[in-house]
C-alpha cells in the first residue's frame, strides 16, 4: 500500500519542500537530488514486486473500485515507473551544471518535482478520470518549465505547446464524458469489463477516436506533432531533456493502457488506423530530422520518428508486439534524454547548437564524442546497443503479425536515422572547428554534474544492449499482463460478478 | 430539454472553434473557454438530463429513488472546471507576457521559435570534406 503510494508522496513532498525552500538554493538541491533518488528506489522495489505479472491495488480511502479511487501498479506501470525515476535523478544531478543558479532561482525545483508528480500518477491511474487530472498536473508543470529563462523563442514556443496542449486535454475531457455516459463508469478495470458488452459498438468507437487524438497529440502522432519541433528546442536543457524523454511517452502509455484494457475487442477496427499513423509518424518525423542544421531540432524531429516504432506494438496488439513497444519506450526513454542531455554539453564546449558553427569537438572533448557516439547509434540500431534489440523486436513482431510493409517502414526509418545522426557526427565532432567557435569556462562541478548524468545513461543504454535477456522477459511479462484483462479485472475490482449493473 | 442542451453544447463548439481560428490571442483563449463549457455541459448531460431529484438516499431505504440526479458528473465538472481556469490564467498570464515581449497578440508576429538562426541552416562554405557529405 505504502510502496503504491509512495511515487506520489515522494515527489509531492520534494515539490513543497523545494517551494518552501524559496531562496536557498543549495538546500532545494539537496533535496531534489535525494527525492529522485529515493523516487528512483521505490519504483525499482515495485518491479520487484510487479515483475512476475501480480498487480498491485491500492484502494484510497478504502472505498472499493469502481467507487472510490484505485491506484494500479502492474508490471507495465512499475517499468514506466522505474524508468522515469532514472530520468529524474540524471536530471536533477545535469539541472546543477551550467546556468543552474538562474534556473534554480526561477523555480526549476518546484516545478521539476510537479511535473514527476504528474507523470508518476499518469502511471499508477487507475481510472480515466484521474489520468486526466494527473495528465493536468503535469501539463500546468510543463508550461512553467518550458517558459523558465523567459526569452522571446520560449514565450513564442510557449504559447504554440500551450494552446495546442489546451484542444488536446480538452479533447480528452469530452471523451471522458461521453464515455461515462455510454458505460457509466470510469474505473479502467470496469471499463475493460462492460466495454465488450455495449450495445453501440459505433458510438464507443467514435469516442476512441476522441481519446486517439487527444492522446495523439500528447504523443505527437502524425498528423499532431507540429509543436512538438516548434517548442521542445526552446526549453533549456535539462527541461528539454526531460521532456523528450518523458511527456511524449505518457501518451504512448496512455494509448497502450486504454486500447489495450477497454478496447482490445475492437482491434479490427482500431489496428489499421493505428498501422497507418504509425507509419506516418516514424517517415514524416524521420524526414523533418534529415533537413534540419540544429542540433536540437534534429532531435525533436526524432523523437516524432521514434514514437512510431511503439505505436506499432498498439497496431498489431500481438503479446510480442506489445512486448516490443515496451522494451523500445525503455530504451528510447534512456537514448533521447542522454542526447539532449549530449547536445547541452556541446552547447558549453562550442558555445552554439547550429552544426555549422560547431567543429573539432572529437579532438577537444573526446569524452564528449564518445557519449553522443553511444546513444547516437543506439538511436539508430546499431548492434549491440539497446536501440538494437528494441528494433529487432519490433520488426519481428511485425514480421509475425504478417504486417511485412510496417516492418520494412522500420527498418527504412532507421537507415535515415543512422544519416541523421551521421550529419551531427560529421559536423560537430569530426569536421575542423571554424574559427568562431566560442567556448564557454566549466567550472570543475559543472562539468562533474554534466558528465555523470550522460555517463550514466550510457551505461543503462550499454546494459540493456549487452545483457538484453532480463530486460526481454520483464517487457515480455509486462505483456503479458497487460493483454490478460482478466486478471486486471479481478485484481482491481475482485470478485467481478458482483457488481450491480449501473445505469448511465 | 435534451435537444435545447444538444443545440446549446453545439452553438458553443462551433464558435469556441471559429474563434480557435483567430489570429489575435485574446480571442483564441475565450474560444477555449467556450469549448471547455461546451465539454463541461457535456460531461453533465452524459449523466442523464431533467432529472431534479438530490442524490440522497431516503431513511429507511437502500437505494437511490427513481429520478435522482447524478451526482458524479456534478464532481467531475467541478473539477474540469477548477484545472480549466488555472490553465486559462496560465495562457492568459503568457499571452500579456508576449504582448510585452513582441508588443503584438497576433500570432503571425510570434515568429521567435522558428526563425532558424542563420548558421542553423545548411552550413554554406565547405570548411572540410566532411560537410560535402552532409550537404
Amino acid at each position: 500500500m505504502l510502496l503504491i503510494v509512495a511515487p506520489l508522496l515522494i515527489p509531492l513532498f520534494a515539490a513543497a519542500v523545494t517551494a518552501l525552500l524559496r531562496t536557498r538554493i543549495a538546500a532545494q538541491r539537496i533535496v531534489g537530488v535525494g527525492a529522485s533518488a529515493s523516487l528512483l528506489a521505490a519504483s525499482l522495489m515495485l518491479v520487484v514486486h510487479t515483475a512476475d505479472g501480480s498487480i498491485l491495488v491500492a484502494q484510497m480511502g478504502d472505498w472499493p473500485a469502481p467507487f472510490g479511487i484505485a491506484l494500479v501498479v502492474d508490471a507495465f506501470s512499475a517499468i514506466m515507473l522505474a524508468i522515469a525515476g532514472l530520468m529524474a535523478l540524471s536530471v536533477s544531478i545535469y539541472a546543477m551544471g551550467p546556468d543552474a543558479a538562474a534556473r534554480d532561482r526561477a523555480g526549476f525545483q518546484p516545478l521539476f518535482h510537479s511535473l514527476m508528480l504528474g507523470v508518476c500518477g499518469a502511471f499508477v491511474a487507475g481510472d480515466i478520470f484521474n489520468l486526466y487530472v494527473w495528465f493536468e498536473v503535469m501539463l500546468i508543470a510543463s508550461f512553467g518549465l518550458l517558459v523558465l529563462d523567459r526569452t522571446r523563442a520560449q514565450i513564442d514556443g510557449g504559447l504554440r505547446y500551450v494552446f495546442l496542449n489546451l484542444v488536446g486535454t480538452t479533447v480528452f475531457l469530452m471523451a471522458v464524458g461521453l464515455l461515462y455516459g455510454q458505460l457509466g463508469t470510469l474505473n479502467f478495470a470496469d471499463l475493460a469489463r462492460v466495454a465488450p458488452l455495449a450495445e453501440n459498438q459505433g458510438l464507443l468507437a467514435a469516442i476512441g477516436v476522441m481519446f486517439l487524438v487527444s492522446f495523439g497529440a500528447k504523443a505527437a502522432l502524425f498528423p499532431l506533432f507540429n509543436w512538438l519541433p516548434a517548442a521542445y528546442h526552446t526549453a533549456s536543457m535539462p527541461v528539454a531533456a526531460i521532456f523528450a524523454g518523458l511527456l511524449t511517452k505518457v501518451g504512448v502509455y496512455a494509448i497502450l493502457r486504454l486500447f489495450a484494457l477497454v478496447y482490445a475487442h475492437d482491434v479490427a477496427f482500431f489496428g489499421p488506423i493505428f498501422a497507418w499513423v504509425a507509419a506516418a509518424t516514424m517517415v514524416f518525423g524521420v524526414f523533418g530530422a534529415a533537413a534540419h542544421y540544429d542540433i536540437r531540432r534534429i532531435l525533436s524531429f526524432h523523437i516524432v520518428s521514434q514514437i512510431g516504432y511503439m505505436i506499432i506494438g498498439v497496431a498489431l496488439l500481438t503479446q510480442a508486439a506489445i512486448a516490443a513497444a515496451i522494451l523500445y519506450i525503455v530504451h528510447h526513454i534512456v537514448v533521447k534524454a542522454n542526447l539532449f542531455l549530449v547536445a547541452g554539453a556541446i552547447r558549453r564546449e562550442n558555445g552554439s547548437f547550429a552544426l555549422g558553427r560547431c567543429g573539432g569537438l572529437w579532438r577537444t572533448a573526446p569524452l564528449l564524442a564518445i557519449g553522443f557516439l553511444i546513444p547516437a547509434l543506439s538511436l539508430a540500431g546499431i548492434p549491440p546497443l539497446s536501440g538494437f534489440w528494441g528494433k529487432y523486436a519490433v520488426v519481428r513482431a511485425g514480421i509475425e503479425a504478417e504486417a511485412y510493409w510496417l516492418a520494412g517502414v522500420a527498418l527504412f526509418v532507421g537507415l535515415l536515422t543512422l544519416y541523421s545522426m551521421i550529419k551531427i557526427w560529421n559536423e560537430a565532432f569530426w569536421k575542423a572547428a571554424p574559427e568562431a567557435t566560442a567556448p564557454i569556462a566549466w567550472t570543475r562541478g559543472e562539468r562533474i554534474a554534466t558528465y555523470f548524468p550522460i555517463a550514466l545513461l550510457c551505461a543503462t543504454t550499454m546494459t540493456i544492449g549487452l545483457w538484453t535477456e532480463p530486460f526481454a522477459a520483464l517487457a515480455e511479462t509486462a505483456a503479458a499482463s497487460l493483454l490478460d484483462r482478466d486478471a486486471y479485472i479481478t485484481a482491481v475490482l475482485g470478485n467481478a460478478g458482483q457488481i450491480a449493473e449501473k445505469a448511465p | 430539454m435534451d435537444p435545447i442542451v444538444a443545440l446549446a453544447i453545439g452553438g458553443l463548439v462551433s464558435v469556441g472553434v471559429y474563434m480557435f481560428l483567430a489570429h489575435d490571442l485574446p480571442r483564441v483563449l475565450i474560444g477555449f473557454v467556450l469549448f471547455g463549457s461546451a465539454v463541461n455541459l457535456t460531461i453533465f448531460a452524459s449523466g442523464r438530463l431533467g432529472a431534479t431529484l438530490p442524490p440522497f438516499v431516503a431513511p429507511g431505504a437502500d437505494v437511490l429513488e427513481a429520478g435522482t440526479a447524478n451526482p458524479l458528473p456534478q464532481a467531475l465538472i467541478l473539477t474540469a472546471i477548477v484545472i480549466g481556469f488555472g490553465l486559462t490564467v496560465f495562457a492568459l498570464m503568457l499571452v500579456v507576457r508576449a504582448n510585452a515581449e513582441f508588443h503584438s497578440v497576433d500570432a503571425a508576429d510570434l515568429d521567435a521559435a522558428e526563425t532558424p538562426i542563420e548558421a542553423a541552416k545548411k552550413p554554406a562554405a565547405p570548411s572540410a570534406p566532411a560537410v560535402k557529405r552532409a550537404a
